[in-house]
C-alpha cells in the first residue's frame, strides 16, 4: 500500500559481492565474526586487519561508505555501555586525562568497542548486498527448519504493510489533535497497539486462507532461482 | 538493548546458541498445536506485530520514550509456543538485516529475550490465573504483572550469563544490582503497556487473546428477560 518494492536497508547494486551466492555470505559472516569474537583484545593490529578486509569487501561491492556508516547509529546505546565500563570494573587503577579508571575495564571497554562494531559494519554489509528474498533462500540452504524460513519469509513480506499501517493509525491520531507527550497517553497509544495486533491477527487469517484456496499444505514450493 | 558480538566469550556464546536451538525447535513443535497449518503466515503476521510494536513509543516525559519489549505480551496473545518462534524471527530479522544485536550473539539474545523472557512471563500467567477466579477482567492485570517480572528476571538471566563468560570484571553484586534495578523500572513500563494492550484487545476481541481462552470457556450464556420492563 504506497509502500516502495525494494527494501529500504538492500543497496542494489551488481557487484561481485552483491553476486555471491546468499549462503555463502551468511556462513563467512559466522565464520568471520566468531573469529573476531575469538581473538584476544590485546592482538591491537589483527583488529586493524580485519577492519582492512571489511573496507575491501565494501569498496568491491560499491555500497557507499556512507550509507554504512548512517546505518551504524544502531550500535549507540551500546556504546554508552562501553564508556562506563572503564568507571565500574575493578582491578589496578590507572589515569587518563586526568581520570582515575580501571585498567582492565579500559581493556574491556576497547574489546567491546572493537569487536562489537566490526560486528555491525559486517552484518550492514550483508544486509546492503543481499535481497532479503535471496537471504531466505541463503538460510534455507544452511537447514534452517523450514518452518521459521516460511516465518520469517511472512514477516519480511508484510513488515513495510504492518509499519504502514501503524503510521497510518499514527497519522489519523494527530490530524485529531492527538500528540503523545507523557505517560497519562499511553491508553491511547496502547489502543493502537491493541487495534493494530487485531488487524495483524485478521489479516495473518485472511492470508493462510487465500493460500490455503490456492493449494497450501503446509509447505511453500521451492522458487526457480533468479535469472 | 541487544547484546553485540563480543560480550560474551565464545564458548558462552556457542552454549546459549545450542540451548536457542533446542528452545525454538521445542517450540516449533509446541507452535503446530497451537497453530497447526496456519502456523507460517499467523506466527509471521505476530512477528511483524511484536517488530511493530518495538517501534511505537511510548512517551515517559521530559522528551524520552521507551518501548515495549513483547515477551510477555505475545506469550499472552498468541500463545507460549509461537511467542517463542515470533520473537526469536524478530531478533533473527534483526541480527541479519538491521545489525541490532550480533550475529555470533544471536544465541545469547533468542535465549534470553525470546525463551527466558517469554516462559517467566507465560508461567507466572498461567500460575496466578490459577489461583485468581476466572475472569475476563483480571486478564489485563495478570499479564501486566507476567510482564513486570519476565523484564528484571531477562536482566538476571544475562547477569548470569556474564558471569560465566563476560568481558570485563565487573563485580557480581553491582552488576546485579544495576542490572535488576535498572529493569525493574523498564518493566513498569513494560507492565503497564503489556496490560493497556491486552486489554484493549480482550475487550473488542477476546476470542483472539490467547490467555482469555480458559476465562472464557467459564463464561455461561446469561439470557436476561426483557418481561419485567415492558409491562
Amino acid at each position: 500500500m504506497g509502500a516502495g518494492h525494494g527494501h529500504k536497508l538492500h543497496y542494489h547494486g551488481h557487484s561481485p559481492i552483491h553476486r555471491l551466492p546468499a549462503h555463502g555470505k551468511l556462513a563467512a559472516l559466522l565464520a568471520f565474526m566468531l573469529t573476531v569474537v575469538a581473538t584476544p583484545r590485546e592482538w591491537w593490529p589483527v583488529f586493524a586487519g580485519y577492519l582492512v578486509v571489511l573496507v575491501v569487501v565494501i569498496a568491491i561491492s560499491a555500497v557507499p561508505p556512507l550509507y554504512i556508516a548512517r546505518r551504524m547509529v544502531i550500535e549507540v546505546p551500546f556504546l554508552v555501555f562501553a564508556a562506563l565500563l572503564p568507571f565500574v570494573a575493578t582491578g589496578p587503577r590507572t589515569e587518563l586525562l586526568g581520570v582515575s579508571v580501571s585498567e582492565p575495564g579500559l581493556l574491556a571497554a576497547w574489546g567491546l568497542l572493537a569487536k562489537g562494531t566490526l560486528g555491525v559494519i559486517a552484518s550492514l554489509t550483508l544486509a546492503a548486498t543481499t535481497e532479503p528474498r535471496d537471504l531466505l533462500a541463503g538460510l534455507q540452504r544452511l537447514r534452517l527448519p523450514s518452518q521459521l524460513v516460511q516465518i520469517m519469509g511472512f514477516m519480511i513480506r508484510y513488515l513495510d504493510v504492518v509499519t504502514d499501517e501503524m503510521r497510518r493509525m499514527r497519522i489519523a491520531r494527530e490530524s485529531r489533535g492527538f500528540s503523545a507527550s507523557s505517560i497519562r497517553h499511553w491508553p491511547v497509544v496502547a489502543r493502537s497497539a491493541g487495534a493494530l495486533f487485531i488487524r495483524s491477527y485478521e489479516r495473518g487469517e485472511r492470508v493462510h486462507l487465500a493460500m490455503v484456496s490456492r493449494g497450501y499444505t503446509g509447505t511453500l514450493p521451492e522458487r526457480p532461482p533468479r535469472g | 538493548m541487544h547484546v553485540p558480538d563480543g560480550f560474551l566469550d565464545v564458548p558462552t556464546s556457542v552454549a546459549t546458541g545450542a540451548v536457542a536451538v533446542t528452545g525454538v525447535s521445542v517450540a516449533l513443535r509446541g507452535a503446530r498445536r497451537e497453530l497447526d497449518d496456519r502456523t507460517a503466515p499467523m506466527a509471521g503476521l505476530v512477528a511483524t506485530f511484536v517488530f511493530a510494536t518495538q517501534m511505537i513509543n511510548f512517551p515517559v516525559g521530559a522528551g524520552t520514550s521507551g518501548h515495549l519489549l513483547g515477551g510477555a505480551l505475545a506469550a499472552v496473545l498468541v500463545g507460549p509456543w509461537t511467542a517463542v518462534l515470533c520473537v526469536s524471527v524478530v531478533l533473527l530479522v534483526q541480527a541479519l538485516m538491521f545489525a541490532d544485536g550480533g550475529i555470533t550473539a544471536l544465541g545469547t539474545n533468542i535465549t534470553l529475550m525470546g525463551i527466558v523472557a517469554v516462559a517467566v512471563g507465560w508461567l507466572l500467567f498461567r500460575v496466578i490465573s490459577g489461583v485468581l477466579p476466572r475472569k475476563l477482567v483480571l486478564v489485563a492485570p495478570i499479564a501486566a504483572v507476567a510482564a513486570f517480572v519476565s523484564v528484571p528476571a531477562t536482566a538476571l538471566g544475562f547477569v548470569a550469563l556474564y558471569s560465566l563468560g563476560g568481558a570485563a570484571p565487573i563485580p557480581l553484586d553491582t552488576l546485579t544490582a544495576a542490572m535488576v534495578g535498572w529493569h525493574a523500572l523498564i518493566g513498569i513500563g513494560e507492565a503497564l503497556i503489556t496490560g493497556l494492550v491486552v486489554g484493549s484487545v480482550t475487550a473488542v476481541r477476546p476470542d483472539l487473546v490467547h490467555g482469555a481462552r480458559r476465562a472464557l470457556g467459564s463464561r455461561d450464556l446469561e439470557i436476561r428477560s426483557t418481561l419485567g420492563a415492558t409491562r
